[in-house]
């Protein structure tokens, strides 16, 4: 028997169970963006970036003492294998990383300079407020299209669980201090993306059902069942889209790393949040709507 | 079965192959749009070079005027003409800034200096005065040395800087002429001779590059404004080559991976969603080829989302077909019925995600801008194949008769 017709739980229901769950995964993160923030990289913060190849193995004292001699002691040395380096330092000049470099190469014994960053601490600035600025139009215009296809309510709470999604991310990368560049805005916002797809797919079929509803059937009877019937196809996507993001994890280079984890991060929180958030959500609005009187819904 | 819709099948699965040949073989040598994949331009992440923008600021003695950034976008322009690679943008970006973009320049740092060097060059006698500048230069090319077989940079003046420089070395004989480049002395010869003719040398040079490098730099002339670098993207060749493989390899496996389980899963339908998918990623091709979308890193990545969105779709008409057979429809109004209830959602959920793409491009600069341009090309075109492709060879496949059983459709 499927999922569609045996509907082995009730999810309105259980309603309470799903948001603490989405609470106890926000919740650490948030924490964690209070008191360590975001690990933010060159793109924001501002700073010089060099992606190195060594000609012979190296090791990072050896790294470290050659960026000491230029006054680089707080810079951050990650090696990626033996002979590559990833150096990030404080905005550095033209003449300060020709210097720099040429230097590695004569005390290390020749280095390939394979990627080269410099980013000015405007632009940082410029790109946060550019980022801040994107999801704020996304989201006004996507309730407003929500609105107008299906009802305010149900605008809101897609984009209630569009930032649960958001929140999960970030707080995943506070956690673990995981480095964010510019790349990570484009994966917020296709983050939201995803997840509002999953959302409005439910919401189109509670829309369905409820113009053709059997007699006597119950708001949450009806989402309920439409979420049942939407389950395959919500968990099928879920893996399409998981195909793809693993093989870039595990295949596509290392500049697209952290691209690639925050979408997958993002794509499984979405998939959670459209089915376990944003029809209890949009349904406890109803009810507020209904009974006139307040009830409390937590996320 | 009817041989006519068997027929029209076997066609576009054939024109389909074609197609395909098309986008990523050379089959036809010496014709420059096939493969046509060809036409779509990798960006400096996949290529290597450098992006850089600089923006002009005021000094105390120069302020920044509208005239002389047209200037400054003149002298940046010569210069990266200079360096002789394919495609070079240089744009003014607000009133102060210019993006420069070069694609496979083999020292991007090298190239980088070479742009922001105000390259001011003065002649001073020895009590101070300046005599000439840049501004009376005529021409500068780099020789070597008839007799010492040094590298050097030869100038040659404009007439009323050549009369100049006559008089002033007739004045100044025995005594040395200090020449400077960016307020630093590079050479003080002491002078023999009047020299008559307008000429000069400046030596010595490393080599012959370096001498090349200053020549560039006198002839396009000197910046009338300080340039400062605001950001500067540098890529290696070896790493772009090595992001592209990878993406490919990448994207490859995803794609594979998503078409067994297509067919694994949904059977009958999952073979035709599968050919709209190879459909799908042709249309996406060709029309990243026609408007000459820059394919950057995250545009893969958006690309590859973008399909996996176009599955999507497959998986909600699909599921739907499951519901309408369960209810007990014919295959052919079935399928109606399915593409016609799916059809609402398909469009809902495209238009919020094409919104996203859209702010993205719009907002984004660079690389974000690809991703965005790429996701969004990627939503229209699933929308158009899903439901016009993917309707129209089911319909198809059902019309041919050649499946009788229904469990093959999924149900």
């Amino acid at each position: 028997m499927s999922l569609r017709e045996s509907m082995p739980f009730h999810f309105i229901k259980l309603r309470k169970i799903w948001y603490t769950i989405s609470v106890l995964i926000i919740l650490p993160g948030i924490i964690s963006l209070f008191l360590q923030g975001l690990n933010l990289g060159i793109d924001f913060s501002g700073g010089s970036l060099l992606d190195l190849k060594f000609n012979q193995p190296t090791s990072i004292e050896q790294v470290r003492s050659v960026l000491d001699e230029f006054g680089l002691e707080g810079s951050s040395i990650q090696r990626s294998n033996e002979t590559d380096y990833l150096v990030r330092t404080r905005e550095l000049t033209e003449d300060e990383n020709t210097n720099v470099v040429k230097e590695l190469s004569d005390k290390l014994g020749g280095v390939t300079v394979q990627r080269s960053e410099r980013v000015g601490p405007v632009m940082g600035k410029e790109l946060i407020y550019k980022a801040f600025q994107a999801l704020a139009v996304a989201s006004v215009l996507i309730v407003i299209y929500v609105a107008w296809r299906f009802e305010l309510k149900q605008g809101l709470a897609a984009i209630i669980a569009m930032l649960h999604d958001a929140l999960v991310v970030l707080g995943v990368f506070s956690i673990f201090q995981i480095e964010v560049g510019s790349d990570f805005v484009a994966a917020v916002l296709t983050i939201i993306g995803f997840s509002l797809m999953d959302t409005i797919v439910i919401f189109d079929r509670v829309r369905e059902n409820s113009l053709n509803k059997k007699k006597g059937e119950a708001l949450e009877d009806i989402i309920n069942r439409s979420m049942w019937q939407t389950m395959t196809r919500s968990i099928n996507t879920v893996l399409a889209v998981l195909f793809v993001l693993v093989a870039l994890l595990l295949l596509g280079g290392t500049t697209m790393r952290s691209l690639v984890l925050a979408l997958l991060i993002g794509t499984l929180s979405g998939a959670y949040s459209s089915i376990c958030n944003a029809s209890p959500l949009w349904f406890d609005f109803k009810r507020m709507e209904t009974k006139g009187k307040p009830k409390t819904a937590k996320a | 079965m009817k041989l006519d819709k068997v027929l029209k099948l076997a066609g576009i699965i054939v024109g389909v192959a074609i197609i395909t040949v098309l986008a990523i073989w050379p089959v036809i040598p010496n014709v420059k749009w096939i493969p046509f994949t060809n036409l779509i331009k990798q960006g400096l992440d996949l290529k290597g070079g450098v992006y850089v923008v600089l923006e002009a600021v005021d000094t105390p003695d120069i302020p920044v005027t509208a005239d002389s950034m047209k200037q400054a976008m003149a002298i940046i322009e010569n210069r990266v003409n200079a360096f002789g690679v394919a495609e070079p943008i240089v744009q003014l970006q607000g009133s102060r800034r210019i993006i420069v973009e070069l694609a496979g320049v083999s020292d991007p740092d090298e190239a980088v200096r070479n742009l922001i060097k105000t390259a001011y060059l003065e002649f001073k006698t020895s009590d101070g005065k300046t005599v000439l500048t840049g501004r009376q230069l005529k021409t500068a090319q780099e020789g070597k040395n008839p007799q010492t077989g040094q590298p050097e940079v030869n100038l040659e003046f404009e007439p009323d800087g050549a009369k100049i420089f006559a008089e002033v070395t007739a004045a100044n004989v025995g005594k040395p002429i200090m020449i400077l480049l960016d307020g630093q002395v590079v050479q003080a010869p002491t002078v023999r001779e009047a020299i008559p003719n307008g000429k000069a040398q400046i030596s010595p040079y490393e080599s012959l590059e370096a001498a090349h490098n200053v020549a560039i730099l006198l002839r396009s002339g000197a910046l009338p404004v300080k340039l400062e670098v605001m950001e500067k993207r540098t890529v290696g060749p070896t790493l772009g080559a090595d992001s592209l493989n990878k993406s490919i390899v990448a994207g490859l496996a995803g794609c594979i991976a998503i078409l067994i389980f297509m067919i694994g899963y949904y059977r009958v339908p999952g073979l035709v969603a599968n050919l709209a998918l190879v459909i799908y990623t042709l249309v996406v091709l060709m029309i990243y080829a026609a408007l000459h979308v820059t394919m950057t890193l995250p545009g893969v990545a958006g690309f590859l989302l973008s399909m996996a969105m176009a599955v999507d779709t497959n998986i909600i008409i699909f599921e739907r077909l499951k519901e309408e057979l369960w209810s007990g429809k014919t295959l052919r109004s079935a399928i109606d019925a399915g593409f016609k209830r799916a059809f609402v959602a398909v469009l809902d959920s495209h238009v919020t995600t094409l919104i996203a793409g859209m702010i993205l491009y719009y907002f984004g600069t660079g690389p974000i801008k690809g991703f965005g341009i790429t996701l969004s090309i990627g939503v229209l075109a699933s929308l158009f194949t899903a439901v016009a492709m993917t309707r129209w060879i089911l319909q198809l496949v059902a019309g041919t008769n050649l499946i009788h059983n229904l469990k093959l459709f999924g149900k």
